[in-house]
């Protein structure tokens, strides 16, 4: 290598830094050791004699306390219902406007399709409490038009929480949808139906299969945020902490036990890796590929 | 005469192969060199050593006897015509062209006068604040070369600019940018796969093949007297024809093709007897039904398989008598050949100072 | 089936009233929060008891509207504050992301690629106790060694920045790398050739191209950030943001006061959305 091609490299190792050393700083600072030290912490526990002392008591609560173990279960299978639920509802809906409606109406709907979901969770969630409460909106109505005599308290149970959970996670589904139906040449539905094929035979031949990488970057998306949400569950869904994030919640802030809580942490961070690494398998998607 | 631009022993090697292999050359000032040579030939290499995108790992480049090892782009004086052009779409047409003005801090008013002026010396005058996209082909073509020869270069780099434009275009730009060149002075460095844009514009060209020069020629000389058999089949048409030698005596070589005709071929190569070799024969260097008193002719019969009829590049596809082998024969459009039906058995004559032979080379 | 396929009256009278259903059920909630905040009544529910601005600009013992409201305004400004700073953090790093995973090749690229995305199925609630964890142990070994105390280990507004940017990067990121996959690099080249530094090159021509990408992801991450609740809850000091404190008087029992500032919302979200989307729209034309 003669001088000038060293100077050259030395230029662009400069640029290298330069977009390095942030990008580092961020990702190490703030995720690699945080979660390191989340999982020594969830190791460590108060011994007889109260000194700090590595033990597996974080995780063996866990196993021996059904209420915490319970919780852990139904929030994945809760969180599995409302992905699957809210696909089911919005594969209709992106569907509609990027293939069925006249294309004059489709940037509107698009766009008033977004609208709520710029609007803070809080305020959604805020708005059914509103509707639905024993003093709400609809029970108002229901009272009014003579369908119910009494007042019934509609918030507070789990149907309500699914609800929100899928009014809250309908965005990050739609979106991926509509994107990956764009893509679909509307001239293969056509040719799926001079072949003979009826709507489901095209549902299920050509626009699933087709759609796949949308909607499994979508169902990880709404997955993870509905495992995560402490929101929803917390306000629509009753006060008796059966969302795992409301038992982290409570280990941290109200009984002050961090190393319980970071157990818990580490613990919804392992069912969320691994029901979506099976998600992943399943459809042969790629995490890199599905989070463009 | 000054010498712009001289390229001395310099090679470029890539993990598994070796893009430009010792090549040297000089360009004096205001001439048009061409690189000509098949895609993946090493000229673009080439040329982004020259334009400093990359360094060479061996030899020496200079411009206007400055050594440039070391050089960045920014800091060359040369530029170069992306084959996309390569104009900024988020810059209106001044913009784009004052770019490398404004990179070396002139004034505002210089800026402004240059950029008109160059504008109407490319025959857009008044297009300062049109947008890249409101452009057609041939007007972001000559944005493109004005954006370059605003700056004055001692070498203005090219590559491959007319590559994306249509046929009628091309041709039409091809003329434009020769007399653009002898109008501007500047030294123009050309690489192109289009032999027909290296042979019209160029004062020299050279042809390029595996990263190595392999003749560097007036336009003439390259249609004429190719030195290697690559020159021969990629500059112009030729027709190819194996066969073996028979005899040589240093100036005509006879030579019987592998199908079995007998001719004589002028050359100053010598041979050996029984070397297999490969005959080349321009379209137009065969004459079709030669006058009888023309001496010194290789005469042989063929069956006109196809009429190719194509304007005035129109030729016959031809088997030789009894023989698989296609040979292209030019026909001129003069209506004197115009009794030529397929199938026709005809007599075709060509003249031994017209016929190339090199050694066979094993492709 | 499709539009340009025939259609029997069932199966688009079918879609279109799932498309009334489905809005309806979208924009139900909104619609009365909206309305609600300007009933004339103590509660945030219905009968209709007349139209009244009470809830925006009162000062009454009995009904402080929303621009008397010392505490939700401060966390309004808090919210202000917090999301500014994040956007500004995120928008920088995340942009240096998009060139280092873009442009640059380095050992190591595809690790740090899957660590830069990780926060996607990091759920947000662990993102802020991990970050409350390290910084209380970070705090802990500065107070123990040197007998230092450092505010930014203390939950407060500074780690809920940290907080927030820690994912809202990986976002600007993705969102300015898809904008950089599309620059064609010879223009880069051209630059240079021309006469540009690297630095002029990224100042004049890319990042003038990533502009719209840059514009709209900032506005996204300032929307998250706004809006963030899952990580702040375990970051938050004595400074709440807008979010937790609605939380807490939701949580609470809540007043048309609440209304009043949700429609403040959806406006202030609404507008800024259409902005940043005709902002994009149009660079994205220009480019």
């Amino acid at each position: 290598m003669n001088t000038s091609a060293r100077a050259k490299n030395r230029n662009f190792r400069w640029g290298l830094l330069f977009f390095l050393a942030p990008v580092c700083l961020w990702l190490f600072l703030l995720i690699v050791l945080p979660h390191i030290d989340l999982l020594i912490m969830s190791f460590r526990a108060e011994n007889d004699m109260g000194d700090m002392v590595w033990s597996l008591s974080n995780y063996r609560n866990f196993f021996e306390e059904p209420v915490y173990w319970l919780t852990y279960v139904r929030t994945a299978i809760y969180s599995v219902l409302v992905t699957f639920l809210t696909f089911c509802i919005t594969l209709p809906l992106a569907f509609y406007i990027t293939k069925v409606v006249c294309p004059r109406y489709q940037g509107f709907l698009t766009i008033l399709l977004l609208m709520p979901f710029w609007v803070s969770e809080l305020v959604r969630v805020y708005g059914w409490m509103i509707l639905l409460r024993e003093s709400g909106v609809v029970n108002h109505f229901l009272l009014k038009i003579g369908l119910l005599n009494q007042p019934i308290e509609m918030l507070y149970r789990d149907t309500t929480m699914v609800l929100g959970l899928v009014y809250t996670s309908m965005l990050f589904m739609v979106v991926p949808l509509i994107s990956v139906l764009e893509s679909l040449d509307d001239s293969l539905i056509e040719a799926a139906h001079d072949l003979g094929a009826n709507t489901w035979s095209i549902l299920f031949k050509i626009i699933i299969p087709h759609a796949t990488p949308g909607i499994v970057s979508g169902s990880i998306v709404v997955f993870m945020l509905t495992l995560g949400n402490y929101l929803t569950p917390n306000l629509m869904g009753g006060k008796n902490s059966l969302w795992f994030t409301e038992q982290i919640y409570n280990q941290f802030i109200a009984s002050f036990n961090w190393n319980q809580g970071s157990a818990f942490g580490f613990l919804l961070l392992i069912i969320s890796s691994l029901i979506v690494w099976l998600g992943l398998t399943l459809s042969r998607q790629k995490l890199g590929k599905v989070v463009q | 005469m000054k010498i712009d631009l001289s390229v001395q022993h310099v090679t470029k090697t890539y993990a598994d192969f070796t893009a430009v292999d010792d090549v040297s050359f000089q360009v004096e000032t205001g001439r048009f060199f061409s690189i000509l040579g098949p895609s993946g030939c090493g000229k673009t290499t080439l040329l982004r050593m020259i334009a400093g995108l990359s360094e060479p790992d061996s030899g020496k480049i200079e411009i206007r006897a400055r050594d440039m090892a070391g050089i960045p782009p920014n800091r060359r004086p040369v530029n170069l015509i992306f084959q996309n052009l390569a104009l900024f779409p988020m810059m209106d047409v001044a913009e784009n062209i004052a770019f490398g003005l404004h990179r070396r801090g002139e004034g505002k008013a210089v800026i402004h006068k240059k950029v008109s002026a160059i504008l109407e010396r490319v025959d857009l005058a008044g297009f300062e604040t049109k947008k890249i996209e409101q452009l057609s082909g041939g007007q972001k073509q000559r944005v493109a070369i004005a954006r370059c020869l605003v700056l004055e270069p001692a070498v203005l780099l090219l590559d491959e600019p007319l590559g994306a434009l249509d046929l009628k275009l091309r041709e039409q730009m091809k003329v434009e940018l020769k007399k653009l060149q002898a109008k501007v002075g500047t030294t123009f460095v050309y690489i192109t796969h289009d032999q027909s844009e290296a042979l019209v514009m160029s004062d020299h060209v050279a042809v390029m093949n595996q990263g190595v020069f392999q003749q560097m020629d007036t336009p003439q000389n390259l249609y004429n007297h190719p030195r290697t058999p690559f020159v021969a089949r990629f500059v112009g048409d030729n027709n190819a024809w194996a066969g073996r030698v028979n005899s040589s005596d240093g100036k005509t070589v006879s030579i019987e093709t592998n199908d079995g005709f007998t001719f004589q071929v002028l050359s100053d190569q010598s041979f050996q007897p029984g070397e297999p070799v490969d005959l080349f024969l321009r379209p137009e260097a065969m004459l079709i039904q030669p006058d009888e008193a023309i001496a010194d002719l290789n005469r042989f019969e063929v069956v006109v398989k196809s009429l190719l009829f194509d304007g005035a590049n129109s030729r016959l596809l031809v088997n030789p008598l009894k023989t698989g082998t296609e040979l292209l024969i030019a026909l001129p459009q003069n209506r004197q050949y115009d009794y030529v039906r397929r199938d026709d058995k005809i007599e075709v004559g060509w003249a031994k100072t017209s016929g190339l032979c090199f050694p066979k080379i094993e492709t | 089936m499709i539009r340009t396929l025939p259609q029997s009256r069932g199966y688009s009278f079918g879609f279109k009233l799932y498309m009334l259903v489905y809005f309806t059920f979208l924009f139900a909630p909104l619609v009365i929060t909206c309305v609600l905040a300007f009933n004339d009544s103590q509660f945030p529910s219905l009968p209709w008891k007349g139209f009244t601005l009470e809830w925006f600009t009162a000062d009454l013992p009995h009904r402080v509207g929303i621009f008397h409201d010392r505490i939700n305004l401060d966390s309004i400004w808090v919210s202000l504050k917090v999301a500014s700073f994040v956007t500004l953090l995120a928008v920088g790093v995340g942009t240096c992301g998009a060139f280092l995973f873009e442009q640059e090749e380095f050992r190591y690229k595809q690790l740090l690629y899957f660590l830069m995305i990780s926060p996607l199925v990091i759920p947000g609630v662990i993102l802020g106790i991990s970050i409350l964890m390290f910084s209380t142990t970070l705090g802990l070994y500065f107070e123990q060694s040197w007998n230092l105390d450092v505010a930014l280990f203390r939950p407060g507004v500074w780690l809920v920045v940290l907080g927030q940017f820690s994912f809202i990067a990986t976002l600007v990121t993705l969102v300015v790398s898809a904008r950089l996959k599309k620059f064609d690099r010879t223009l880069e080249e051209a630059a240079m050739n021309l006469g540009a530094n690297r630095f002029e090159v990224i100042w004049y021509i890319t990042l003038r191209f990533l502009r719209p990408a840059i514009i709209g992801s900032g506005a996204v991450a300032f929307l998250m950030s706004f809006e963030n609740f899952n990580t702040t809850l375990f970051l938050v000091g004595s400074e709440a943001t807008l979010p937790i404190n609605l939380y807490l008087q939701v949580r609470d029992g809540s007043t048309p006061v609440i209304n009043a500032i949700s429609f403040l919302l959806i406006l202030g979200t609404s507008l800024l959305a259409l902005v940043s989307s005709l902002v994009a729209k149009k660079s994205d034309q220009a480019t």
